[in-house]
């Protein structure tokens, strides 16, 4: 049984909360802060939070498409 | 009297001398011989140092200048990194090889024309080809024919190019070119090669994970690494290392995504950490030049950090699937705090170093007004987070329980990941250093409060991602075909069926001909065998009469 203090449901429950407020205070200090937004859409609020989630969203799910066609058993080359 | 010998050549004395020392003699000579290297670099003045006749061309074997400079810095950082790291090396040829590989690195850094370039080139090639197979194994040594293939193949191309560039130049000198000939698109070709840009990016992945837990290290840092620098001092500007670049980006990413074996995830994310660097020099601006160049410096330093996070797994555990591998964290703190510090660079997290270099090429996209380049850069970067940042460490160090316990691995190896872990914070915290041995003078400000929370943003929301599409990067016993494929798989089945008709067709030949010969001697035994026509003697009466009738048929026609 493993019983490190990380491993503990409530443990991961609380790193879980922790982190989504984290990020929720990452998009808040978005208000506050004003950079020179070169291309428009890159300085709008809260921009780098759903384009990084999204890109990421996109290449996770092209990587599993890519994966249906090109994944082998790793002795293929054996 | 130290800056009198060429600091490549103090490495390979190195390498040469390491076979013959033993214990504390040899363990001081590993540690020493990069530091001294470095202290001849530094004592090396801007200019030519070294000049040597060759054919009809004066060759300039040193020639230091700020950008070779830090490269041939960090390349020797990385000897004396990874030597400590592999002090408990027991193959012999491995340490060797590798400063002889560093030597070639350095040299190319510090060549002032294509032709010692291609010297140093080539030496690489051997260099690592035997650092490669000194692992010892059968995979390691079928992993480094592969290699050697590509790289003598690649260095072919390299020298057709400076052949055809120095012949239609009159010049062998090394500065900036542009791909508009023959000789300089093949020299263009011979360097994107090594620096593992498709159609070639499969050599890397392939053979990387097959070297030794220190091999790797070594492997790392040198061969893409001058590929960008000699890109950097040769084609900077050229617009085709932007598309170049940004599909080994997405290439790494996606790769990395779908793989299993944890080295070979680290291997993938060079090729992406090399596609920055190569889309920043195709940018073409001082400022992306700069970035590219720092991007290497920083690059060298965390994923030789990454590497030796798993190689000390691999040495530990003898594991190095994502699958057989997690929850190593209860026993390897030291290991698995170093590997996230070296992920947490390598995603450019503020206050690391990959935050200070990686924002310059971004930083270029955006004066240039590049808003293609510069989207699919910050999409690459949240991507970089997801296969690197997290996926790594989480899958070799937490996720299960695989019941592993292995304690860190010995001094010299904590000691090495130590260092570089230092390395990746103090430069991220402090990049003034590394910034004032760039190539061009730059005023670039990291730390604007928009740009950190930007970047807090992206990371944050990326390692979300992470998290809730977890059930989609279930680890599978699987590798992922890529144009490897194409000569490991395709050509020798193509050999074979080739061959096969080839020798089918050979047999219906031979065959064919063994029946008419066989026919004609039959024909041959009938007529003038024995009892042939020709061969039974006539009557003398028959003879006369057939002269009669020959002589008659002749009087007839002649005088008829």
């Amino acid at each position: 049984m493993n019983d490190h203090w990380l491993s503990r449901p409530a443990t991961i429950r609380g790193l879980w909360i922790g982190g989504l407020a984290l990020l929720a205070a990452f998009v808040a200090a978005g208000a506050f802060v004003h950079g020179h937004a070169a291309f428009g859409v890159d300085g709008t609020f809260g921009f780098s939070a759903w384009y990084g989630f999204a890109a990421c969203a996109a290449m996770v799910v092209g990587a599993k498409g890519l994966g249906l066609l090109l994944k082998r058993k790793d002795t293929y080359y054996d | 009297m130290i800056d009198a010998l060429p600091p490549a050549l103090t490495m390979m004395a190195g390498a040469l001398a390491l076979p013959f020392l033993r214990g504390p003699a040899r363990s001081g000579a590993i540690l020493l011989v990069p530091l001294l290297a470095l202290a001849q670099l530094w004592a090396l003045p801007d200019g030519p140092a070294l000049t040597v006749g060759f054919l009809d061309h004066t060759l300039t074997p040193v020639k230091a200048d700020a950008l070779g400079r830090l490269f041939a810095t960090v390349f020797l950082l990385m000897a004396a990194g990874g030597g400590l790291f592999a002090l408990n090396q027991k193959a012999v040829v491995e340490l060797s090889a590798a400063f002889a590989y560093a030597g070639g690195a350095v040299g190319v850094a510090l060549a002032g024309d294509l032709i010692t370039v291609f010297v140093f080139w080539e030496l690489m090639a051997v260099a690592s080809t035997l650092v490669l197979w000194a692992e010892g194994g059968e995979l390691a040594a079928r992993a480094a024919r592969r290699y050697v293939m590509v790289h003598l193949l690649g260095g072919v191309v390299l020298m057709v190019g400076i052949i055809a560039h120095v012949s239609a130049t009159g010049s062998a000198a090394f500065g900036a070119m542009r791909p508009d000939s023959l000789g300089t698109w093949l020299i263009l070709a011979g360097f994107l090669i090594n620096a593992g840009a498709p159609p070639f990016s499969a050599w890397l992945p392939d053979a990387y994970p097959e070297a030794s837990w220190s091999g790797t290290v070594f492997l790392s840092a040198f061969t893409t690494k001058t590929a960008v620098y000699v890109l950097i001092r040769g084609f900077p500007g050229a617009e085709i290392l932007v598309v170049v670049g940004l599909f080994m980006v997405f290439y790494g990413i996606v790769y990395a995504l779908l793989e299993n074996d944890m080295r070979r995830i680290l291997a993938y994310s060079i090729v992406n950490q090399v596609g920055f660097m190569v889309t920043g020099i195709g940018i073409g601006t001082e400022m992306a030049l700069n970035g590219a160049a720092a991007h290497a410096f920083t690059h060298i330093i965390y994923k030789a950090l990454l590497l030796m996070s798993a190689g000390s797994v691999l040495f530990m555990t003898g594991k190095r699937k994502c699958t057989d591998l997690g929850g190593l964290f209860q026993s390897m703190p030291l290991t698995t705090i170093c590997g996230t510090i070296g992920a947490l660079a390598i995603s450019s997290f503020p206050w690391t170093s990959g935050f200070v270099s990686k924002s310059m090429i971004g930083q270029a996209a955006a004066d240039q007004s590049l808003a293609f380049v510069w989207f699919m850069l910050t999409a690459a970067s949240a991507g970089v987070f997801l296969h690197a940042g997290i996926k790594f460490p989480w899958f070799v160090f937490f996720q299960k329980d695989s019941g592993l316990r292995p304690p860190d691995p010995p001094w010299n190896m904590r000691a090495a990941m130590v260092l570089f872990a230092t390395l990746c914070i103090g430069i991220g915290v402090f990049p003034g250093a590394l910034y004032a041995l760039l190539p061009h003078a730059t005023a670039y400000e990291p730390y604007t409060p928009a740009h950190v929370v930007d970047m807090l943003q992206l990371l944050g929301f990326s390692g979300l991602a992470f998290f809730v599409l977890l059930p989609l990067m279930k680890r599978t016993l699987t590798i992922t075909l890529d144009a490897d494929w194409l000569y490991r798989r395709l050509g020798p089945e193509l050999v074979q069926v080739v061959g096969g008709g080839v020798v089918a067709f050979d047999r219906a030949i031979r065959k064919a001909a063994h029946l008419s010969l066989r026919r004609l001697l039959d024909l041959a035994a009938r007529t003038h065998g024995r009892s042939g026509v020709f061969a039974r003697t006539a009557s003398s009466s028959l003879m006369t009469m057939l002269t009669l009738v020959v002589l008659a048929g002749l009087l007839a026609t002649v005088y008829g």
